[in-house]
């Protein structure tokens, strides 16, 4: 009786739980409604009525508007580019650190955090100052400099831990065998460590697709924009119609659901990388 | 993933300690290692130190970008002082932190455990799982993008916030969200709340799968309540996490500028300028480059000394957390 009478009572809860989840979750189907209305049917109805039919030529018109299919490329291959570049670094610092265990690691490392949590904005005039006297600015080479840069900040101080736990063992008996110690990072501690890797390049990748000052600064010619910036500034240049608007918006917010799809797995194992030895 | 990189760092103090037992390694073998470094220390050279230290240099100058800074000394800093638009970008700030740190780390933790310890208890992990992930979404979305969702659901006409309101019967309530200078900052806080929830939750509930199952079996038999295992078992058992994400917040929610940049450009008239975004526009529009670097410089005097302060209450509360493990090993 009572604990019927106790189930009973859970259901309210859930339901609280449900409804604060699909608040979360509202604004994302507002745009998906919206980016498929025609201009007339949106300033008819307003922008909570169910569309009528699937009107593309908003999200078209967007598209070669700003160049989208160049924006993505962009963004693609910077995050790409710094995703691949910081784990490579983040590995020979930490390889460093946390199994060469070199003296003085503990300030080495206190540098590489304080390094990541350093604001941007202490960093901007000077980066921007020197691309522009090194031929660099407005190259998405400075971008992917920098941020290989700033997210191998966080991988070494993550990836020395990780590694200070790796089996002595193994190295030892690598070694014994005659293994240089190039030979012992490339064959032995980066395949053991590969899911650990894969997870800061999935991170590494997200979190630069995501940045957006120093993008904002360093990018301005419109070939060389990423996604992010290309659609902050004409939001924030107020060019756009709400139609516009709702295309920038659901252009942006699709490759976003996609990574979160593809990589929710990956996102947990991350987490889970530091529950499990 | 903040929670990956805390407690393997709770297991770093232990390789400390370890190592300095086996002290004997030799002092070739350590400089060889070091090679290994150059890549990485020469880059950071480059990108972060010189830099951070030519920001610091241009912060006692008058410098405008152009021709040869000429030295100021302190003044940059004493116009600080005085500086009325300076005083209400860290005003400001105050308002993100409780909106970046405070509100989504005390929602965030009754949110966890009530998915922890109530739904996936009850209504299976599935559930459990795809609440979480709904909470997490809007983690995933570049920054600048959920400003642009938002500045439009918030639109003054045809906002769809505006619309809800009015289709409720509620129409005396709508507003011009991020145009009223009473009211923007406000909405801005709502809009990095719904931005920010997701990674405190996640943090939290990867952080509830360590506490020992048994604790919560145990307490439950003696009777005690869910509010009395949140406080009691939930809270204290987490509490490593807590102080990692709060720092972490708060570090955020004293940088924030992409949010800001687009919902509101800092407007109206200020209301909702933040030191990142004054800097930003001291450096880019206003071209007083040595004044700009003042304002980052003491922006990020702020941001190492919350750092520190994070770094110190984590590591305590890993070691308070760590006693009883390592008596029961």
């Amino acid at each position: 009786m009572t604990t019927a009478l106790r189930r009973y009572r859970r259901h309210p809860v859930l339901v609280a739980l449900v409804l604060a989840a699909l608040f979360m979750v509202v604004p994302f189907l507002i745009v998906a409604v919206n980016a498929v209305k025609s201009p007339a049917e949106y300033s008819a109805n307003g922008p909570l009525s169910l569309p009528e039919g699937i009107y593309l030529d908003g999200i078209k018109d967007f598209w070669e508007r700003v160049d989208f299919g160049q924006k993505l490329v962009n963004s693609a291959l910077i995050s790409g580019s710094v995703a691949a570049l910081a784990v490579v670094l983040s590995v020979l610092n930490a390889y460093a650190i946390g199994v060469g265990r070199i003296r003085g690691r503990t300030w080495v490392l206190a540098f590489f955090v304080l390094a990541n949590m350093l604001p941007q904005e202490a960093l901007v005039y000077p980066v921007y100052y020197l691309s522009k006297e090194a031929g660099l600015y407005d190259t998405r080479l400075s971008v992917i400099i920098v941020f290989t840069v700033i997210q191998a900040a966080f991988g070494t101080y993550l990836l020395s831990s990780v590694l200070g736990q790796f089996p002595r063992e193994i190295i030892e008996a690598a070694r014994i065998d005659g293994a240089n110690k190039w030979q012992v990072l490339w064959r032995i501690v980066v395949p053991v460590s590969r899911p650990t890797l894969g997870v800061l390049l999935v991170f590494f990748f997200i979190w630069t697709w995501n940045e957006f000052l120093l993008p904002l600064v360093m990018l301005i010619s419109n070939d060389n924009q990423t996604v992010s910036v290309a659609l902050g500034v004409l939001q924030g240049q107020r060019l756009m119609d709400a139609t516009m608007t709702n295309a920038a918006a659901l252009l942006g917010v699709l490759p976003a659901l996609v990574f979160f799809l593809v990589f929710q797995r990956t996102l947990t194992r991350g987490i889970a990388v530091g529950a499990v030895k | 993933m903040t929670v990956t990189v805390e407690r393997a760092g709770g297991r770093g103090r232990n390789r400390v300690a370890n190592s300095s037992r086996r002290h004997g390694s030799s002092r070739r073998r350590e400089d060889s290692y070091t090679l290994f470094l150059l890549p990485g220390a020469l880059a950071f050279l480059a990108v972060i130190v010189v830099p951070f230290l030519m920001n610091t240099g241009v912060s006692f100058t008058d410098w405008r970008g152009v021709g040869t800074p000429e030295w100021s000394g302190l003044a940059n800093y004493r116009a600080l002082m005085d500086d009325s638009e300076f005083w209400a970008s860290f005003r400001h700030s105050l308002f993100m932190v409780a909106a970046m740190a405070a509100v989504p780390t005390a929602v965030g933790l009754v949110l966890a455990a009530a998915l922890f310890d109530f739904v996936g208890k009850y209504f299976g992990s599935r559930w459990a799982a795809v609440l979480r992930a709904c909470f997490y979404l809007p983690q995933v979305l570049p920054i600048a993008v959920a400003g642009i969702v938002w500045s439009w659901i918030l639109a003054p006409e045809n906002g769809s916030l505006n619309e809800v309101l009015k289709a409720v019967g509620l129409g005396s309530w709508q507003q011009d969200w991020l145009g009223d200078p009473d009211i923007a900052l406000y909405s801005v806080m709502g809009v990095m709340v719904w931005v920010q929830l997701g990674f405190p939750l996640v943090v939290f509930m990867a952080g509830l799968q360590r506490v020992d199952p048994q604790l919560y079996e145990a307490a439950e038999l003696d009777g005690a309540g869910w509010w009395r295992r949140f406080r009691h078992i939930t809270v204290p058992q987490i509490r490593p996490e807590i102080y990692v994400v709060l720092t972490w917040c708060t570090i955020a929610a004293l940088k924030v500028f992409g949010a800001v940049y687009v919902l509101t450009k800092g407007g109206p008239g200020g209301a909702t300028n933040v030191p990142s975004y004054f800097s930003f526009t001291t450096f880019f529009e206003k071209t007083q480059v040595g004044y700009g670097a003042a304002v980052s410089t003491v922006l990020t005097v702020i941001i190492l000394a919350v750092s520190l302060i994070g770094l110190k209450l984590q590591t305590r509360a890993e070691d308070a957390e760590d006693a009883p493990t390592g008596g029961r090993a």
